[in-house]
C-alpha cells in the first residue's frame, strides 16, 4: 500500500489521462501576498477529485485560475494538454463552453425563474427552439430532482434547492469539466447527502471530470476518487486516495482529517503571555 | 410582467415622449407659425441696423411675413447687409422701403416693409437700398439738444447786442 | 515636508489611475453595446425599468416646477408690466435649463441608485461571475442594455418634464392668475426657437443621460461586495452624477447659448 506523499507528485504530473494539470503555479492577487506557493496538482479524466483545506488556503483561488478568471503569476495550467491563457479572450470563451461551475451559494439569477435560470446557457449558446430547450431543461431539473419546481421564483426556494438548481444550470450544456465551490457549505445533513450523491452520479453517468473544493472531509471522502490537502501557506501538504489520507501519519493531515482543535494549526492566535494581559504578576 | 406588456408599455412611453416633443415644437415654439421652407431671400443695405438681431421678424402692416436670416458688414461700403427671408406667397414692389422699427416702447427691433408703387416685384436674391436705418437714441438726444440750443441761441442772440451797446455808452 | 509631497504625488497618481479605470470601463461598455442591440428585448425591458417607472416622479415634479415658476415669475414680471411674457420666460427656463437638469438630478436619484444597487448586488451574489464562467459577457448582457436604456429614457423624460411644466404654468398663469391665454401662447411661440431652445435642451439631456447612467453602472460594478459597499456605491452615484450634470450644464450652456 503506497504512502500518501507530501512531496510533489512526479508520477502524477505526467499522467497521460489528466484533464487538468496545474504545474508549479505561483499566484497572488497583488504583489503583497502570495496565495499559491508553487503548487502542482493533477485531475484525472472522468474522476472526482477533491481539494481540501482550511479557509484562506487558496482552494477557491485555484478554482478561479482553472476557470481562467485570473492569469497565473508563474507556472502553467493545462486543460486537455492546452495551456490556459487568461488573457486570450477567444481561447477563454472556447474553454468556458466546456466547463460548468457551481458557485458557493448558487449564484442564480434572482430576476428569473428556476426554469429560466437553467435555460439561460442554452438560450445564450445554442440556437435550439423552445420545445427542445424545454425538454432539456426539464431533463436537467429531473436529474437533480427538481422538475416539479421549474416554475418557482428564486426567492421561493430554499438554499439546498438553490444549490441543486445551480447544479442543473452548470450541467445544462453537458460540460466535460464541472467545478464545485464548497457545494456542502451550509446544508443540512439530508441536503448534503443529496448533493454528494448527485455529484457522484452525474460524474459517472456523463463521464465528466469533477473538481470539488470543500472543507467537509466526510462527504468528500465518501464520493471522491482522489484528494489534495492544502495548507494556509498555499502549498499542497498531502495527496492521495481517501483511504491513504485517512491513514496518514503526517500531523497536519491527521489534524485536518480528524478535525482536532489543536495540532500543527494552533488553536491560539499568537498573543503575549496570559499573565501579561490580565495584569497578574507571573 | 409578461414580455408583451413590457413592450407595449415602453411603446407608450416613447409615444408620450414624441407627443411631448411635438407639443413643445408646435404649440410652445415657433415651428408651427413659420415654416422656413417656402421663402425667398432679399438683401437690404442699412446705414445703421441699431439693435436688430438675427431671427427678428419682418413685418408688413404689422403682420409677420418673414425673418432676418443673417446680418453682416459690407467691408467696402461700410453698410450693414441684412439678408431677409420672406414668405413666398407675399411679394413686394421693387421700390418698397425697409425700415428698422421698434415694437412697443422698449421692445425688440424688427424690419417693417412699406410697399411701393412699382409694378415689378422683388425677386429672390434681389438687393435693395431703399432703406431707413434704425433710430439711434444718442443721435436723437443730441439732435434734441442741438435743436434746443438753436432755439435758445435765436432768442438769446439779440440780447447781448443791446447790452454791449449799453456798455459802450 | 517630503511626506506631504509624497502623499500628494500618490494622490495624484491614484486619481489618474481612477480616471484611466473609468476610461477603460467606458470603452468596454461601448464595445459591448452592439451585442446588446442585437437583443432588442433586453434593451426594451430596461427602458421600461428605467424610463417608465420614473414617469410618476418626473411628471409630478414637472407639474410642481411649472406651477411654482409661473407664480414666482408673475410676481417678478408684473412690477414691470411685462406679465404677458410669463409663458415665454417659463418655457425658456424649462426647455433650456430646468427640464434637462432637474430631470437628470431626479434620474440620478431614482434610476441611478436603483441601477447601482442592482448591479452591486448582482456582483455580490456572484451572478456576474457566474455569467462570466458560462462564457457570457456580463457587460453585453447586463450593463450595455441598461446603458442604452438610460440614454434613450433621459431625453424622453426631460421632454415630458418641460411639456408638463409648461402646461402647469398655463394652469396657474391663465386659469388662476388671469393672464391672457392668447398672449401667453403667442408671445411664447414667437420667442422660443425649436432648434436653439428645444433642440439644445434635448442635446443636453442626452449628454446628461450618458453621465448619469455611466456613473450609476460604474459605481455598481466597482462597489465592494458587502451591504456597506453597495450603500456607499449608491451615495457616490448620486453625488458624482449630480455634480457631473451641473458642471456639464455650465459647459454646454456656455457653448450653446453664448451668442444670442
Amino acid at each position: 500500500m503506497s504512502e500518501a506523499s507530501p512531496a510533489a507528485p512526479e508520477a502524477e504530473r505526467s499522467h497521460p489521462d489528466a484533464l487538468i494539470e496545474v504545474d508549479h503555479v505561483v499566484f497572488g492577487y497583488d504583489s503583497g501576498r502570495t496565495i499559491l506557493n508553487d503548487v502542482t496538482l493533477s485531475f484525472g479524466r472522468g474522476k472526482v477529485t477533491a481539494i481540501l483545506g482550511g479557509s484562506g488556503c487558496g482552494k477557491t483561488t485555484l478554482l478561479r485560475l482553472i476557470g481562467g478568471v485570473y492569469p497565473v503569476g508563474q507556472g502553467e495550467i493545462r486543460f486537455g494538454g492546452q495551456v490556459i491563457d487568461a488573457r486570450n479572450a477567444e481561447q477563454l470563451f472556447a474553454l468556458r463552453r466546456r466547463l460548468g461551475m457551481l458557485f458557493q451559494f448558487g449564484a442564480l439569477f434572482t430576476d428569473l425563474s428556476v426554469f429560466e435560470n437553467v435555460a439561460f446557457p442554452l438560450r445564450e449558446h445554442t440556437d435550439l427552439d423552445e420545445t427542445m430547450i424545454r425538454d432539456i431543461v426539464l431533463m436537467k431539473l429531473n436529474a437533480v430532482g427538481l422538475r416539479g419546481a421549474a416554475w418557482l421564483r428564486i426567492s421561493e426556494i430554499s438554499g439546498g434547492m438553490a444549490r441543486r438548481v445551480a447544479l442543473a444550470r452548470a450541467i445544462a450544456l453537458d460540460p466535460e469539466l464541472i467545478l464545485y465551490d464548497e457545494p456542502f457549505a451550509g446544508l443540512d445533513p439530508i441536503s448534503m447527502g443529496v448533493a454528494a450523491n448527485l455529484i457522484r452520479t452525474l460524474n459517472d453517468t456523463t463521464g465528466a471530470t469533477s473538481i470539488l473544493v470543500s472543507h467537509d472531509v466526510e462527504e468528500c471522502f465518501s464520493i471522491c476518487d482522489y484528494a489534495y490537502l492544502m495548507s494556509s501557506q498555499g502549498k499542497v501538504v498531502a495527496h492521495g486516495k481517501p483511504n491513504q489520507l485517512a491513514e496518514s501519519e503526517d500531523p497536519e493531515v491527521r489534524q485536518f482529517i480528524r478535525g482536532e482543535p489543536d495540532g500543527p494549526i494552533r488553536f491560539h492566535y499568537p498573543a503575549p503571555p496570559l499573565a501579561e494581559d490580565f495584569g497578574v504578576r507571573a | 410582467m409578461g414580455k408583451k406588456s413590457v413592450e407595449t408599455l415602453v411603446g407608450i412611453f416613447v409615444l408620450l415622449g414624441m407627443l411631448g416633443l411635438v407639443f413643445l415644437a408646435l404649440k410652445a415654439a415657433n415651428l408651427g407659425t413659420f415654416s422656413s421652407g417656402d421663402t425667398y431671400a432679399v438683401t437690404a443695405y442699412f446705414d445703421n441696423i441699431g439693435a436688430l438681431k438675427v431671427r427678428a421678424p419682418v413685418r408688413s402692416a404689422g403682420v409677420t411675413v418673414g425673418r432676418v436670416a443673417s446680418i453682416r458688414l459690407d467691408p467696402k461700403l461700410y453698410q450693414g447687409v441684412v439678408q431677409l427671408e420672406i414668405q413666398r406667397d407675399v411679394q413686394f414692389p421693387t421700390d418698397s422701403s425697409f425700415r428698422i422699427l421698434t415694437s412697443g416702447l422698449l421692445g425688440d427691433q424688427y424690419v417693417g416693409v412699406e410697399p411701393g408703387a412699382q409694378e415689378k416685384m422683388l425677386a429672390a436674391g434681389d438687393q435693395t437700398k431703399q432703406t431707413q436705418s434704425a433710430v439711434v437714441l444718442e443721435s436723437l438726444i443730441s439732435q434734441f439738444l442741438f435743436n434746443k440750443a438753436a432755439d435758445a441761441g435765436a432768442t438769446a442772440a439779440p440780447a447781448p447786442a443791446p447790452a454791449a451797446s449799453g456798455a459802450k455808452k | 515636508m517630503t511626506v506631504l509631497v509624497a502623499r500628494l504625488g500618490r494622490g495624484a497618481i491614484e486619481l489618474l489611475r481612477i480616471f484611466g479605470h473609468h476610461a477603460t470601463f467606458f470603452v468596454d461598455l461601448i464595445r459591448a453595446c452592439p451585442a446588446a442591440l442585437r437583443r432588442p428585448y433586453l434593451v426594451v425591458a430596461q427602458i421600461h425599468a428605467i424610463g417608465n417607472l420614473s414617469l410618476v416622479i418626473i411628471v409630478a415634479s414637472g407639474l410642481a416646477v411649472g406651477f411654482v415658476l409661473a407664480l414666482q415669475m408673475y410676481y417678478a414680471l408684473v412690477t414691470y408690466g411685462a406679465s404677458e411674457s410669463l409663458g415665454l420666460i417659463v418655457n425658456l427656463s424649462l426647455t433650456r435649463e430646468l427640464g434637462p437638469v432637474v430631470t437628470a438630478l431626479l434620474f440620478a436619484g431614482r434610476a441611478g441608485t436603483s441601477l447601482t444597487a442592482e448591479i452591486g448586488l448582482m456582483k455580490a451574489g456572484e451572478q456576474l461571475a457566474a455569467m462570466d464562467m458560462m462564457a457570457i459577457d456580463p457587460k453585453s448582457r447586463v450593463l450595455a442594455p441598461r446603458f442604452i436604456g438610460g440614454i434613450v429614457s433621459m431625453p424622453i423624460l426631460a421632454i415630458l418634464f418641460s411639456a408638463v411644466g409648461i402646461m402647469g404654468a398655463y394652469v396657474v398663469a391663465v386659469l388662476l392668475i388671469g393672464v391672457d391665454a392668447g398672449n401667453f401662447w403667442s408671445i411664447m411661440q414667437s420667442g422660443v426657437d425649436v432648434k436653439r431652445d428645444v433642440g439644445n435642451g434635448i442635446v443636453k439631456s442626452i449628454v446628461f443621460g450618458f453621465i448619469c447612467t455611466f456613473v450609476a453602472l460604474y459605481q455598481g460594478y466597482e462597489a465592494e461586495a458587502t451591504p456597506e459597499g453597495v450603500a456607499h456605491g449608491t451615495t457616490r452615484t448620486v453625488v458624482i452624477a449630480s455634480l457631473g450634470v451641473l458642471m456639464m450644464d455650465f459647459v454646454l450652456t456656455a457653448l450653446m447659448f453664448s451668442t444670442p
